[in-house]
């Protein structure tokens, strides 16, 4: 088969010892990086092409490749040992990730992290290889309607996480939409105050790292006097059977929501996140598991994370279109070299191409390769003590936090929602619908407007792409099904479909 | 825009490879050091948007002539983001007198400037020089059944409101000026224009080439290899000229009475001394001259419009005025 032979020369150029080191130099750069808050693959890449100037593309493409999973990889260390997200696309690791690396589990956590990351990442690349010209077609198709329908999908999606107190669980929703609507994202100025560095909203990294990290540095400091000092159990290096049979659907599941997210133009790699957490939640047979450290949810969404970085390549070397950061830099690094990205690169620089596939399979195994020794060692760092444990965390906050855009104000802010996140642990709200709310809202509104543009403000205009009609059917279909339940067995307590388990499950008072 | 970290961070990216395309060739070839009194020194220069965006890209290619043909040492970027531009902009009318700090900046502050309500105008600043420009362009989707600008403002006038008019930047940005002051060439009442804002070119080009848009207005720099294959169409450009590369008519030659053209400039704080002032464009007039930055021009396929002082004063106080009313007019200022 042409693509089998192209790819078998593809690892023949990859594997060559000059650029097998700089594949190994990348993806040592790129988890390096992943876990330094702030600094992130993309700036990475920036900060390096002026260097590899002097190098072939192709061993400059094949460091950056590897720059780029390495960080993904790196991303969900943080996440999980420090409950501090250095990405948006890790948010919702942290979430059950935290809660494993608390429980004594943390080598666990990253090692089905590290695993996800590497099935999906093979399977993501794969289908990037075998479709790529396909995947872009449909992608293209898919205008604000579709988007917008996806929104409302996800949105329904998230009473599926409101906690134990409905009230509580929309409350902390309702904030989050709120936090979405400061800016001028709608053209006009909303919730700014007058303050010109609100205009362009708040970053969802700053709130992320606010409400998690500093919140609950607050909170334990708040009873670090009245509650006896435990230390965090030390836990079995290596996963267990039980964790590798409950981790490798939600791997697969994983991939499945990621890579096509990452292939749409305005996917993006949280929303599958997301739905891959929703998802294993509604599925487990460890319902009550969630909230309090569920392997489940933290294998989902890495892998999720990671097959959308696979799936961003695709519109990048198929169409020359960058969807996030780093493959916008890459575009860059390509452009100049000479070679422009687009319809004509397979035919083109087959050749380079080829390779820098071949290059993210060796990548991705190199990875593995290092990351899961590197497990054990890291979640030794949770044996010191805990002051000195927070004190690094919110260190390490405050240098995410202003790492993000550089700028003073950020840290107010994250001092401003910090407290807030203390408040919400206070009155027992949970935090993951805010942070849900924080990333929909503003998305949701976004493609809602742009739908209603293109259509001259026919309402019909929504329904006028066939996929959004397809989603919105998928939504019927889910809120009338309890209502049909009902009906049909009146005699029973009604549940809602999406959240069976939200009496049990992720007791909002439990925060660790 | 929050959404959009990435691309931020990624247009730093992009920045910094231009600016390495820009700078790879220059070499260090020592020229003359331009003014009798040496280089220059403490020199910085504000950059009003994240790392990456066209203003820093510009800001670092300049900044990197300027040391390498020793017109200036240790020249430094910063950037100060946030609100269009109007938090830097802020920041240089309040430095008042203050002579080593400069501004890049460009068309879109003037129109942010507006739009933010921002109590610092660029006309309270001392304009040095303009340093490039690039022409907006009309495109539509290889599918959309327009094939001329005629058959396209036919079909505008007819019914302004069913057609969808996407930019990649935010009312008052660039990509809106020039669909609002097309309307107003060609008799449209520029309210009833339906322009769609979008996050930047990599937001707008899946729109354009999923034909959802009546047409796109943007600079046709970010998308020359989709206009290349063929799969935008270019109905005309809004130069005095047409573009090298591209086939296509100018708004003029189609009969219509427009000339827009998106430009970068440099400014400084408002009350610097006429030395100080002197000392600055001389060193601009020096860059402009070098091999390297007519090189770094060809690299990011920039066209020169080089024009300092007074005769910058006059064109940004016209184009200030120029946004103003179409802004006044569409109730955004």
């Amino acid at each position: 088969m042409d693509v089998w032979s192209s790819l078998m020369d593809g690892f023949a150029t990859a594997l060559t010892p000059m650029n097998f080191l700089y594949a190994v130099i990348g993806v040592i750069l790129g988890t390096a990086v992943g876990v330094l808050p702030g600094l992130g693959p993309a700036m990475t890449v920036a900060l390096l092409l002026p260097v590899t100037y002097a190098l072939e593309p192709t061993s400059a493409f094949i460091m950056f490749a590897g720059i780029y999973y390495g960080g993904m990889y790196g991303g969900s260390t943080t996440s999980i040992l420090l409950n501090t997200p250095g990405e948006s696309s890790s948010v919702i690791t942290a979430i059950e990730g935290n809660k494993m690396a608390k429980a004594g589990r943390a080598a666990q956590a990253l090692a089905t992290a590290a695993i996800g990351s590497f099935v999906a990442g093979t399977i993501g690349t794969a289908l990037l290889a075998l479709f790529a010209p396909i995947v872009v077609e449909f992608a293209v198709s898919l205008g604000a309607p579709s988007y917008f329908a996806i929104m409302v999908l996800a949105l329904l999606a998230v009473t599926a996480v409101l906690g134990s107190s409905r009230l509580r669980g929309f409350s902390a929703l309702g904030l989050g939409l709120a936090i979405g609507l400061v800016g001028m994202g709608s053209g006009q100025a909303r919730l700014t105050f007058g303050q010109p560095l609100l205009a362009d909203g708040l970053d969802i990294v700053v709130i992320a790292v606010a409400v998690f990290a500093v919140g609950e540095a607050l909170w334990v400091a708040a009873h670090l006097r009245r509650t006896p000092l435990h230390a965090i159990p030390v836990g079995r290096p290596w996963m267990g059977k039980s964790d590798w049979k409950r981790s490798w659907k939600p791997w697969l599941r994983g991939t499945a929501f990621g890579f096509p997210f990452g292939a749409l133009p305005a996917g993006g790699a949280e929303i599958p996140t997301f739905l891959s957490y929703v998802t294993e939640k509604r599925l487990s047979k460890h319902p009550e598991e969630f909230g309090k450290g569920a392997i489940e949810g933290v294998a989902g969404p890495e892998a999720a994370n990671n097959a959308a970085a696979a799936g961003t390549l695709t519109p990048m070397l198929a169409l020359g279109l960058p969807t996030n950061a780093t493959a916008a830099v890459m575009l860059a690094a390509f452009t100049s070299y000479g070679i422009q990205p687009g319809p004509q690169l397979f035919a083109s620089q087959g050749p380079l191409v080829w390779a820098l596939i071949a290059s993210l399979f060796i990548g991705n195994f190199l990875l593995l390769l290092i990351n899961l020794p590197l497990a054990p060692m890291w979640a030794k760092l949770l044996q010191l003590p805990r002051p000195y444990l927070y004190a690094g965390i919110l260190f390490f906050a405050t240098l995410g936090a202003y790492s993000v855009n550089l700028q003073a104000f950020d840290l107010l802010l994250l001092l401003i929602f910090g407290a807030m996140g203390f408040m919400m642990r206070r009155f027992g709200l949970p935090v993951l619908p805010l942070i849900l709310g924080v990333i929909l809202g503003p998305r949701l509104e976004d493609q809602l407007r742009k739908a209603l543009q293109l259509s001259s403000g026919d309402p019909a205009g929504l329904l006028s792409e066939p996929i959004a009609v397809v989603v919105y059917i998928i939504v019927v279909i889910i809120l009338a099904f309890p209502l049909l339940l009902k009906l049909i067995r009146p005699n029973r307590p009604a549940t809602s479909l999406l959240a069976p388990n939200a009496t049990r499950g992720n007791e909002p008072t439990d925060v660790g | 825009m929050r959404q959009n970290r990435a691309l931020r961070i990624a247009a730093v990216a992009a920045g910094i490879a231009l600016m390495a395309t820009g700078c790879g060739a220059t070499g260090n070839a020592p020229q003359n050091s331009g003014g009798a009194a040496g280089p220059i020194t403490g020199l910085q220069i504000m950059v009003p948007n994240t790392p990456g965006g066209g203003y820093d890209t510009t800001a670092r290619v300049a900044a990197k002539v300027l040391d390498d043909e020793k017109i200036s040492t240790n020249t430094e970027v910063f950037n100060l983001a946030g609100a269009g531009g109007t938090v830097g902009l802020a920041r240089v009318v309040n430095e008042k007198a203050n002579g080593d700090l400069t501004m890049l900046m460009g068309l879109g502050v003037v129109g942010a400037s507006y739009t933010n309500k921002s109590e610092a105008k660029l006309t309270d600043t001392t304009p040095l020089a303009r340093l490039i420009e690039e022409p907006g362009a009309i495109m539509v989707s290889k599918d959309s059944p327009y094939k001329t600008i005629d058959e396209l403002v036919t079909a505008w006038k007819a019914d302004p409101g069913s057609i969808a008019v996407g930019g990649g930047s935010s009312p008052g940005g660039p990509d809106h000026l020039l669909p609002m002051q097309l309307a107003g060439a060609v008799g449209i009442d520029a309210t009833k224009v339906n322009f769609v804002s979008y996050d930047g070119g990599g937001d707008l080009l899946p729109a354009i080439l999923g034909n959802k848009l009546g047409f796109a207005a943007s600079g046709a720099g970010e998308y020359l290899q989709q206009i290349e294959s063929g799969e935008v169409r270019v109905l005309a450009t809004s130069g005095e000229e047409r573009l090298e590369g591209v086939d296509a008519p100018t708004l003029k030659e189609s009969g219509i009475d427009l000339v827009f053209s998106n430009w970068r400039g440099i400014v400084a704080p408002p009350g610097i001394s006429d030395e100080d002032k002197a000392k600055l464009i001389g060193a601009l007039e020096d860059m402009h001259a070098s091999d390297a930055w007519k090189e770094a021009l060809k690299k990011n396929s920039w066209t020169d419009a080089f024009i300092t002082g007074d005769e910058f004063s006059t064109f940004l106080t016209e184009q200030d005025k120029r946004v103003a009313d179409v802004l006044t007019k569409l109730g955004l200022a």
